[in-house]
């Protein structure tokens, strides 16, 4: 159940998971890990700060360190090794094409030459640390978001204090995406039924135009009958669920001192 | 290409997309009223949706950014829509990072808001069906292209050894924006059929 027939393999994998998540199908499982056991707000918080101090380190052994430790929890957060090697290359894909050109519009010492361009020693130190950061952010924003419900992201987003309003259009819209999805891969098969094939051309951007305003169309007024429904309901602005919060455990606590450790210990190493 | 990941831009760079970003969903949210955040979310919705299709180009495959038309349909309210959706995919997907989404989600905004003001100037009052189209396919196609060169404009104040990757950015995001104007001008010439109301003109 792919998004779309057309996507590469990584988005349409990507898509498959995203889709799940999103339908929640997962309250079956209650194998719950202690990463999962954490609140949702010390997790992002502590995802946020993580990230934080890994972008501002500058270097390689820090770098390499926090790459250790970002592995670590994807493992502790029991998410799979393959998801983890996926998002890696996905991000990758892009970077190379960034990363590999450094080593030659980075002005320094030679290091070796490609066709007569002189490589520098540190264009290639600039892009194996960039490399690493993205990969050792991507891997922590698996280890701890990835591994949550993504409404449980809205609560902690609530929990953090961001704007009610922008809580509310996190939540709304996560659940329309997996209405949506549906409802873009039934028009779709409609397409292919009638003959309808991706190609490069007018005719394809257009009809896919169509299809997407028809899509347009349709929310729009799935939209107004959710409005109404919701007065109905005496919708004031808040969900009621979205302010009771458990409150913090020992767990929370030692999740986080233990966290404030590790960023210390990072900064201390790589930051001159 | 519009997610950069975390650990290319410099700190200040950083600092002045999250202001940006903070301050453009901050005007935009007390704009908001709290009746049309499901509206905004479903319109948010389709947009992520329909990101994901991609479209055949030679060997490869390139895929949407939508932001002219999300804002055509959304205003300002795009930036925060923008802002959920960008948290969706690095979280879902592991697309961009989490300290560089203040940038991110500056470099897809303003070009939303500003196609906005464009389509409205451009297409009038809805009633000359043609400039309707033209409006469109100017919003769709710049939005992708002003995106391109924010892109490469953080990138190269970021560094100068980055000027080369920029300009390929920039390059690289011809052809989509190509696509994304005729894509526009079809959405938009439906719904000025079906649902004018939708973008504000009478029916």
């Amino acid at each position: 159940m792919s998004l779309a027939g057309e996507q590469t393999g990584a988005v349409n994998e990507c898509g498959c998971d995203g889709a799940v998540a999103l339908a929640g199908s997962r309250s079956g499982d209650d194998r719950r890990n202690f990463v999962q056991s954490v609140d949702p707000g010390i997790r992002l918080l502590v995802c946020a700060v993580f990230c934080l101090v890994v972008v501002s380190l500058n270097s390689l052994a820090a770098l390499s360190l926090a790459l250790g430790i970002a592995a670590l929890a994807v493992a502790a957060a029991r998410q799979s090794l393959g998801t983890a090697l996926r998002r890696m290359a996905a991000l990758d894909g892009f970077m190379l094409m960034v990363l590999a050109m450094l080593p030659f519009s980075t002005p320094g010492e030679p290091l070796f030459s490609v066709a007569g361009l002189p490589a520098s020693r540190e264009g290639a130190l600039l892009g194996t640390m960039i490399l690493l950061k993205a990969n050792v952010v991507v891997l922590m924003i698996l280890a701890l978001l990835s591994s949550m419900e993504p409404a449980l992201l809205g609560r902690a987003m609530n929990r953090l204090r961001l704007p009610n309003k922008f809580v509310l259009l996190f939540l709304f819209t996560l659940r329309y995406i997996d209405v949506l999805g549906r409802e873009y891969r039934r028009l779709r098969v409609a397409m292919k039924a009638r003959g309808f094939r991706m190609r490069c051309d007018l005719h394809t951007w257009r009809s896919v135009g169509y299809l997407v305003g028809m899509l347009l169309v349709r929310s729009i007024e799935r939209s107004e009958r959710i409005v109404a429904a919701m007065r109905c309901r005496g919708f004031n602005g808040t969900f009621p669920a979205l302010t009771e919060n458990a409150p913090l455990s020992w767990r929370d606590g030692a999740f986080a001192g233990a966290s404030v450790g590790v960023c210390l210990g990072l900064a201390l190493v790589g930051i001159q | 290409m519009a997610h950069i990941p975390d650990g290319v831009l410099s700190a200040p760079v950083l600092i002045a997309g999250a202001a940006v970003s903070l301050a453009g969903c901050g005007y935009a949210l007390r704009r908001l009223d709290e009746e049309r955040i499901p509206e905004v979310a479903i319109l948010a919705a389709v947009f992520f949706v329909a990101s994901l299709v991609h479209f055949p180009v030679g060997p490869t495959s390139v895929h949407l950014i939508l932001n002219g038309l999300t804002g055509i349909l959304l205003g300002w309210a795009a930036f925060p829509a923008i802002a959920v959706a960008l948290l969706l995919q690095a979280v879902l997907f592991g697309f961009g990072g989490l300290v560089v989404l203040g940038v991110n989600i500056m470099n897809m905004a303003i070009p939303a808001v500003l196609c906005c003001y464009l389509f409205q100037a451009v297409a009038g009052n809805g009633a000359n069906r043609q400039r309707v189209l033209w409006g469109a396919g100017l919003a769709g196609g710049l939005g992708v292209l002003l995106t391109a060169i924010m892109v490469a404009a953080v990138l190269t104040l970021s560094g100068r050894e980055f000027f080369a990757a920029a300009k390929l950015v920039v390059v690289a995001h011809v052809p989509v924006a190509l696509i994304e104007a005729a894509f526009s001008v079809a959405v938009i010439g439906l719904l000025s059929r079906v649902k004018p109301s939708l973008l504000g003109f009478q029916a």
